[in-house]
């Protein structure tokens, strides 16, 4: 079957069978591997994307459903310069090995979209869907609350 | 008390001691990190492992005829198929001899029966479905004590074995250990399970391999933390030229000793390249991961404190009962079958202990890879601070004042274990004091005999952990008969400017940031201007890779001996440029200049340059060499760990209220990647102590096989954690540092356990084996039995 | 990590959507969130010939107030209740359990009604629903029926939908009086499924006796588990320590938790009867009034 997606505000077409994956669809048919894949039971949140703003675990959504929505990767997170979160993960240290960092990126993304200055328990409780097995977790806390200050900065 | 390493350098040139961002964040935070599932070659095809769903049976026959036919499927090997390559067993790190595809029996539940090679991954799976295995079932052995008594040959296949003995060892000395405890005032025991474990990277393992069927250049792409020796050992299983193989590490998404082994994916995916002639892409799930590559830990360990009556240790007894799985495939080095567990008399002052050990097959996955940890210092660090906390509370001594009568002093170092170390510095002392204060430890004694008895129980727990890392010396150390030494490459270009290439391999500690540092330490060369390269075999030197904390040990000392040997040929281009004698030029941070006239001088950058350009005669062109380091000893990092918890005595649940971890790992290269490990170090430690373990029903199922039944921590249960440091620079490495990637797993668990057990030791209990699950504590304050 | 091949439809209208579950009958299954049947069919535990995605049915996805009851239709989001007034106001036990389902992504695709359809005893919604005396609508081609949660959960995985229906809407009746509640889960971390999980609801008369209670609980039997006996005992009463002491041994007596790697089955009995007597209180603090 046929299904238009808006990767990172770019329609992307594809054929495909229904029960391709919305993470394979990114990483194998568009070749974006920013978006990882860690389990097989929706566990982790290496694949976590945006769906029209709110992030899923792309692993558990088949690209069908994704017709004619707007997903973002971590690709789409660069806009000209390094998004805030891309620069505080890097200045405090927010990861290690960098598998579940695009997941926890756009989860800290759409958090701070709704509450700019998260207390360190409300990103927790926000990240709380995405594993991490290098840092834990100190510091892509302080990455997220910190990129919250630098966008209310601005 | 000791202080922090100051920087000699600036932060520009980013030196030891200053924290560096790190250079390979720009593409991890752009989702250009590169790992092995990222890579896509043309041609690829896909291949599916089907597994054993039983733990113990014999294999009556496969039939893959319908799974053959299926549209998109290439190929479907089986054990059968690989006896015809003379690859359907392969060697483990320990000198057994595990099955690539099984081809007699299966030996434990998730074992590697045939794979499918197909077009797509999707299909790949399905023809998986389509495979026929009759199997005959055999009882299947779970435990390590039903192994050494049940009739059953688990290794039936193997010529001479005709027990499920899979080692015997012993380290120390028996005599004298006897003789310690037969004068004992006291002797305090402790009989304890460190469970099976898995190190779970978030990226499972995989490789892409590539054999060029013009050439015969076989390319593998493949999650390895030690990408020479595989090579080497794929050369030797395969019997392929090793000019001809090529490893190349890329991304690695975290290792903790779980990418050490050579799995049997690995080979069939190459062994299918080599046969069909295009790339096969093999990347396991996570229940794959968990059920079938290497597990940590699984030891049942017995252990003793002799003490004399002025509640000083004077003996360790230790006997380990381990369980090894199918296959006796510990990481470890040749002379040492049960690791370096034979630290395990930690930080304490005493002449005599003995240990031994055994190990028995079972029908579980093999394994027995350093998980975070430097050869089982973990299980040892563990059962000396059970021991040391059990003995505090039943003399009725506060267990950091047991601890502190009984740690090496200060000036006893070098010091001379009892089991053959020789601890190379410390300050045990300054450490506990450090971690006591930080966390007001007489405080929460306080608050813990003020507690209301019928409300949730505080517990402090404590360990003092003394750790063994950066094999090793080359005269003892060795893994399948290859040294345990590492190299470093440094070439300094005509601009000043440097690669460094290394044997070791990240997979998340930095290295291309702290190994720089070390470069800019050495030759003033910015961090910033040195690209490190590692992970392929083709262009960087060899070396044994990256686990038990031996980057910085060992690679991290090469890297600095290479930097040295540089600057020994800068002084002779400075000598030349300057038109000075060497003698009397001096080095201060990039800079050789004129003793007595500082502003005669020349900078490397302008040394570099004239290496090609306006070397003197008679001198060899360029700037660059090559060091392989060989460690004069082992590093010894240690530190204080204080845990207080709450227990809620209804329900059985214990929280973290406080944590305070003292570390001290020698000089700090980069301080803030320094304190990334501790903290994950001390989350995995947590992680441990509270909810992450593999069991086995009695037929052998695997509990625990994927992330909702395997449990990881998230960000929310993971402690909130306080840091503090003392430095004791190691004396025998070339920048004083000992390496840090596990002290916080290693040291940790104990803490944390010690704690619980202390909040409920006034209700009569003495033990509970990790994970402290809620059920355990409830049982435990019940009298109720709750195995598992 | 690939799930089995099926055909996928996905109508644009509840109508469209209904047609085709009445004309594929039983090889037909609905896709809601997806976070149970995705990870089944994953895993290459479920293998459906046909999946019909209500995921463009827009008009579900709502969490209203209506007349007599809170109804949450069939697309309405685990997220969509947390935290919601509506929610707070009506169903203080809900609101007590929307954070603790699952993990927040898998809160921002699961549905409410998918939960409840699937009847997982594990599974946190319908031990809720049977507290706080929900009720179901079903809807196929031929109509309506409005199914007391009580009927609709059979057993392990199995409602009592009949072929061509769907859920379309949960119902949560309004409290007549001062109401409370509370859903405390013993889970290992975030993202588990509950070891014992108790709902808890007391709907307060103005005299403050007891005038309706709920008591459910959750992986302790094979299906989630109403006690009736101790909403009975209550209602009617004063609320009082002794009272749901005695409630919260009997819903430990009622219940048949199974020994596994998560405790034996006392311990789940132990945790059930200490967090009824927790959940009765917390419910009781909160219909009085005060903080919950
Ligand atoms: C990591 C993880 C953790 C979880 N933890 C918890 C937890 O702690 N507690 C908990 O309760 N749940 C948990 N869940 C499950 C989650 O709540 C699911 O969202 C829920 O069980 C199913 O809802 P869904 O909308 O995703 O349904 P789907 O997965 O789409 O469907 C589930 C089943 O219900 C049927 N169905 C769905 N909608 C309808 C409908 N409207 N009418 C008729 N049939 C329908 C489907 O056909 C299917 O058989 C977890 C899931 C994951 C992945």
């Amino acid at each position: 079957m046929k299904v238009t997606v808006t990767i990172n505000g770019t329609a992307q077409t594809a054929d495909i069978e229904p029960r391709k994956l919305l993470v394979d669809f990114i990483r194998t048919e568009l070749g974006m591997t920013g978006t990882h894949i860690g389990c097989d039971t929706t566990s982790c949140g290496a694949c976590t994307v945006l769906l029209d703003g709110t992030p899923i675990k792309s692993c558990t959504m088949f690209a069908a459903s994704a017709d004619g929505h707007e997903v973002q990767t971590v690709e789409g997170l660069k806009n000209g310069e390094l998004h805030p979160l891309q620069v505080s993960f890097k200045q405090n240290h927010g990861l290690q090995c960098g598998f579940c960092t695009p997941g926890m990126m756009l989860v800290g993304k759409a958090l701070l979209e709704s509450n700019p200055s998260p207390t360190d328990d409300e990103v927790r409780w926000a990240i709380s869907g995405n594993l991490c097995r290098c840092t834990g977790y100190t510091n892509i806390v302080k990455s997220i609350q910190a990129a919250g200050a630098a966008i209310e900065g601005n | 008390m000791t202080t922090t390493h100051d920087p000699i350098t600036t932060f520009e040139v980013g030196g030891v001691g200053h924290s560096v961002l790190r250079k390979e964040d720009d593409r991890f935070v752009q989702g250009a990190g590169n790992y092995v599932d990222d890579i896509v070659l043309k041609g690829m095809l896909h291949m599916a492992i089907l597994r054993s769903p039983v733990a113990h049976a014999r294999i009556l026959g496969i039939d893959a005829s319908e799974a053959e036919a299926m549209e998109g499927v290439v190929a479907v090997v089986t054990g059968a198929m690989l006896e015809g390559y003379n690859l359907a067993w392969m060697p483990t790190l320990s000198g057994d001899t595990q099955a690539v595809l099984a081809t007699d029996k299966v030996r434990y539940q998730g074992q590697e029966v045939a794979a499918v090679i197909a077009t797509d991954p999707y299909i790949a799976k399905d023809a998986l479905g389509a495979i026929f295995v009759d199997y005959e079932e055999l009882e299947a052995i779970t435990t390590p004590q039903q192994s050494l008594t049940t009739e059953t040959l688990i290794r039936d296949e193997k010529e001479g074995q005709t027990d499920n003995v899979a080692y015997t060892w012993e380290a120390g000395d028996a005599a004298i250990t006897d003789a310690a405890f037969a004068a004992a005032h006291r002797v305090v025991s402790l009989e304890s399970h460190y469970p099976r474990s898995h190190p779970s990277p978030l990226e499972t393992c995989g490789c892409v391999s590539d054999v060029n069927p013009i050439t015969g250049q076989v390319t593998i792409y493949l999650t390895s933390q030690a990408p020479h020796a595989h090579r080497t050992l794929f050369a030797l299983v395969a019997g392929l030229p090793e000019e001809k193989i090529r490893i190349i590490s890329p991304d690695i998404g975290g290792g903790f000793g779980n990418k050490v082994p050579i799995y049997p994916g690995y080979v069939v995916a190459t062994a299918a390249s080599l046969v069909i002639g295009k790339p096969v892409k093999w990347v396991e799930s996570r229940s794959e991961n968990i059920i079938s590559t290497g597990f940590g830990r699984d030891y049942h360990m017995t252990g003793s404190l002799a003490l004399d009556e002025n509640n000083r240790i004077t003996g360790m007894r230790a006997a380990i009962l381990s369980d090894q799985g199918a296959f006796f495939a510990d990481a470890q080095p040749t002379k040492f079958k049960a690791g370096l567990f034979h630290i395990c008399t930690g930080s304490y002052d005493f002449g005599a202990a003995h240990v031994t050990a055994k190990g028995a097959f079972t029908n579980k996955a093999p394994g027995g890879v350093a998980y975070r940890c430097s050869f089982r210092v973990t299980e040892a660090s563990y059962l000396i601070e059970r021991l040391a906390d059990k003995a505090a509370h039943e003399i009725g001594m506060d267990p950091a004042e047991f601890r502190e009568l009984n740690f090496i002093k200060k000036e006893q170092f070098p010091y001379h274990s009892p089991t053959g170390f020789v601890y190379d510095s410390g300050d045990y002392h300054g450490a506990m004091t450090l971690a006591k204060e930080m966390i007001d430890y007489d405080g929460w004694r306080e608050k813990q005999r003020d507690q209301d008895p019928n409300g949730k129980l505080i517990g402090i727990g404590i360990a003092s952990f003394t750790e063994v890392v950066g094999a090793g010396p080359s005269k003892d150390y060795d893994i399948v008969g290859l040294k345990m030494f590492d190299s470093a490459e440094l070439r300094v270009h005509p601009t000043g400017k440097a690669i460094l290439k290394l044997g070791v391999k990240s997979q998340g500690q930095g290295h291309e940031t702290t190994f720089a540092q070390i470069v800019a330490e050495e030759l003033g060369i910015a961090a910033n201007d040195i690209k490190v390269i590692e992970g392929d075999t083709d262009n960087t030197p060899y070396g044994l890779g990256t686990y038990a904390s031996r980057s910085t040990p060992v690679g991290g000392a090469a890297t600095a001996m290479v930097a040295r040997k540089l600057r020994e040929k800068a002084r002779k281009l400075a000598a030349h440029l300057l038109e000075a004698s060497e003698d009397d030029l001096e080095w201060e941070v990039g800079k050789f200049s004129v003793k007595g006239s500082p502003e005669s001088f020349v900078t490397i950058q302008d040394i570099a340059f004239a290496a090609y350009t306006n070397h003197p005669e008679g001198m060899e062109a360029g700037l660059e060499g090559v060091h392989y380091y060989d460690p004069p000893n082992m590093t010894y990092p240690f530190g204080t760990y204080i845990v207080v918890v709450e227990v809620d005595q209804d329900d059985g649940t214990w929280e973290v209220v406080d944590m305070v971890a003292v570390d001290d790992c020698g000089v700090r290269i980069n301080p803030m990647i320094v304190d990334g490990q501790i903290t994950g170090g001390l989350t995995e430690g947590f992680a441990k102590a509270n909810m992450q373990w593999i069991s086995f029903d009695d037929a052998g199922n695997c509990i625990g096989s994927n992330f909702m039944d395997y449990l990881v921590p998230t960000a929310w249960e993971t402690p909130r954690f306080k840091l503090g440091e003392t430095v004791t620079p190691s004396p025998h490495h070339p920048i004083g540092a000992k390496g840090v990637g596990e002290s916080a797993t290693v040291g940790s668990p104990a803490a944390y356990v010690n704690a619980v057990v202390d909040a409920l030791w006034s209700r009569g209990v003495t033990n509970i084996d990790m994970p402290v699950l809620p059920h355990r504590v409830w049982g435990a304050l019940n009298g109720v039995d709750v195995k598992p | 990590m690939y799930p089995p091949a099926f055909e996928y439809w996905s109508p644009k209208s509840l109508d469209e959507a209904l047609t085709k579950i009445q004309e594929l009958g039983h090889d037909g299954r609905v896709l809601a969130g997806g976070q149970s049947l995705i990870p089944m069919m994953k895993l290459r535990l479920a293998a459906p010939a046909n999946l019909v995605d209500i995921n463009n049915l827009t008009d579900l996805a709502y969490v209203r107030a209506d007349n007599g009851h809170l109804a949450i239709g069939a697309l309405a989001r685990h997220a969509d209740v947390v935290d919601n007034d509506h929610v707070k106001t009506i169903s203080p036990t809900m609101a007590s359990a929307a954070p603790w389902v699952a993990d927040p992504l898998v809160r921002n695709r699961g549905t409410v009604a998918g939960s409840i359809a699937h009847c997982d005893p594990e599974g946190d919604w319908n031990s809720v629903m049977l507290a706080v005396g929900a009720s179901v609508v079903a809807t196929s081609t031929s109509g309506q029926r409005v199914i007391p949660i009580g009927e609709f959960v059979v057993d392990f995985f199995t409602n009592s939908l009949v072929e061509g229906e769907m859920v379309t809407e949960v119902r949560i009746p309004r409290p007549t009086g001062s109401a409370g509640g509370a859903y405390l889960k013993l889970e290992r971390k975030i993202g588990d499924y509950a070891t014992a999980a108790v709902a808890t609801f007391l709907d307060l008369a103005s005299d403050g006796t007891i005038a309706n209670a709920g008591v459910a609980l959750t992986a302790v039997a094979s299906k989630n588990l109403k006690v009736v006996e101790a909403e009975q005992m209550l209602i009617g009463q004063t609320p009082s320590p002794e009272l749901f002491a005695d409630a919260a041994a009997v819903a430990a007596a009622a219940c048949d938790p199974e020994s596994d790697v998560r405790g034996p089955a006392e311990y789940k009995r132990a945790v059930i009867n200490a967090y009824t007597k927790r959940g009765l209180a917390k419910a009781l603090v909160q219909a009085q009034g005060g903080a919950s």
